[in-house]
């Protein structure tokens, strides 16, 4: 599965593959817990899109240790974003997406669960989004990958894979839920 | 086979249903859906437009559409404002120019304008580099209003395509009927019109509907029964005899009611004229989602704003 695939100018090393990312996701359940052992408190927030399928996933494995599932949503930033408007190219508006917080958020351990943490500016529309919803104990932040390049003040609490990348390439995740296969790869034009 | 959304708008304003591709229908239901929620949201309110003017221009008396519109625009921190002028000031057709370059120098991002002449959206939005929304346009287009009809039909059945909807009443005066019959035709519902004669304009079935004579033949069988309202301050002559012989042959009653499918969808774009288009029986019945369709109406507005907000597209072309 792995290596090189040249296609179309394109080249994609994938950094993860299914396994790896079922571990990952175990890891990261583990540390979840570990830091807040009360699965009662904790409330596994998924950003669209592939947080979702993620924050589900992670609220099975954290079901699987603890006996008790937490309780899992999806948050839609779209319209916290910082880059709407007519600097955008034209007639494209980002696709509005579900948001759905079957429970209060008051005094719950949120957990914002994300595929890939990038410049932090999705992280911050993020935190404004649910800051309207109420008032969260604490807010912590799981992600699949860390690509770095932050251009906020902002880090995630549970890492899966930290890959370092350039800004020019391209980091893609795929899962099964959303997608047609799964891994993560790491792409760049090629000329 | 549901119609892919579109990834925009192609255009800058939203002037009628008439320009827009079915995509472009499924991409502002698919939107005004998800904008929904931010009612439920204990802070019914999100920065996605903050900065952003839009002048309210009502040149013809509304609430509901106006005060819709508001809430839109405020839900999505928007500013707004208010200009309400009365038809005489705009009798020649220089002032709506002129008060619109006015307007214009105040740096507006949106217009959204109702006015008793058809085109005049489509006038504007020509000169004008400001988006600007068709909040009804004399008895040409009322494009919002076919949307949150639209979204309403949508969110009950799952689906436009195939719906057979019956939309009866005053289709002279009505540009109500007009886009509804667009929209819904474009999506693949079936459409049926139908009111009395006198009201029924030549060529009404061109836009894409079955006109209808009998309402108890437009009725059988419908998922959904729309009613229009007579409007009685557009005719400059009385086009039926009595509002009792309205009632009698035209309203909506529940014995008429009975002929549709059982669990029939009940609208009106209000405001209702009880007992004489509609019994209030019907009105306030389990199958009437009116309401829902004011609610619907919120939604539909802001997903306007915001996907036209997206980038400066085509001005419209009449």
């Amino acid at each position: 599965m792995r290596g090189r695939k040249a296609s179309a100018g394109l080249s994609r090393v994938q950094v993860l593959d299914r396994a790896e990312i079922s571990r990952a996701l175990e890891r990261m359940a583990a540390e979840i817990l570990e830091r807040d052992p009360d699965p009662n408190q904790l409330y596994l927030v998924g950003v669209q899109k592939r947080g979702v399928p993620l924050a589900q996933r992670l609220a099975a494995l954290v079901e699987r240790a603890s006996g008790r599932r937490p309780t899992v949503g999806a948050l839609d930033i779209t319209l916290y974003r910082d880059d709407v408007g007519p600097w955008r190219p034209a007639h494209q508006q980002p696709v509005l997406r579900a948001t759905s917080l079957p429970e209060a958020i008051d005094e719950k351990t949120v957990c914002l669960v994300d595929d890939v943490l990038y410049t932090g500016r999705t992280v911050r529309a993020a935190l404004d989004t649910l800051m309207d919803y109420g008032r969260p104990r604490a807010i912590r932040l799981a992600v699949l990958v860390d690509r770095g390049h932050r251009e906020l003040p902002i880090a995630a609490d549970f890492v899966g894979r930290t890959v370092p990348s350039a800004r020019t390439e391209d980091v893609q995740v795929r899962l099964a839920e959303t997608d047609d296969d799964e891994g993560v790869w790491l792409a760049r034009e090629t000329r | 086979m549901p119609v892919a959304p579109a990834t925009g708008l192609r255009g800058k304003d939203l002037v009628g249903i008439d320009p827009l591709s079915a995509g472009e229908i499924q991409l502002l239901l698919d939107t005004a859906e998800q904008m929904r929620e931010v009612a439920e949201r204990p802070i019914k309110k999100v920065p996605a437009l903050r900065g952003k003017t839009v002048v309210n221009l009502f040149f013809e008396p509304s609430t509901r559409t106006r005060f819709s519109f508001e809430v839109a625009e405020k839900r999505l921190s928007a500013d707004s404002l208010n200009f309400a002028a009365s038809a005489s000031s705009v009798e020649k057709g220089e002032t709506l120019i002129d008060t619109a370059r006015n307007l214009e120098a105040m740096q507006p991002d949106f217009i959204v304008i109702r006015h008793r002449y058809a085109g005049a959206p489509h006038r504007l939005a020509r000169i004008l580099k400001a988006s600007v929304i068709n909040a009804g346009d004399g008895a040409h287009e009322h494009p919002t209003q076919a949307l949150l009809d639209a979204l309403t039909i949508r969110l009950h059945r799952g689906t436009l395509e195939g719906q057979v909807v019956a939309i009866f009443g005053d289709l002279q005066f009505s540009r109500v009927v007009r886009s509804n019959v667009l929209l819904l035709s474009r999506m693949g519902a079936k459409v049926r019109v139908g009111g009395p004669p006198s009201l029924v304009p030549p060529g009404i079935e061109q836009l894409g509907c079955e006109v209808y004579h009998r309402m108890e033949d437009a009725i059988a069988g419908a998922d959904v029964v729309m009613m229009l309202r007579i409007q009685l301050e557009r005719q400059s002559r009385v086009n039926f005899p009595t509002v009792r012989e309205y009632y009698d042959f035209f309203a909506l009653t529940p014995e008429r009611l009975k002929l549709a499918r059982k669990d029939c969808l009940v609208m009106h774009p209000g405001p209702m004229n009880r007992g004489v288009e509609i019994d209030s029986r019907v009105a306030d019945g389990p199958q009437s989602v009116i309401l829902e369709q004011v609610t619907n109406g919120v939604a539909v507005r802001m997903a306007v704003l915001y996907l036209l907000a997206g980038g400066q597209g085509e001005p419209a072309s009449d």
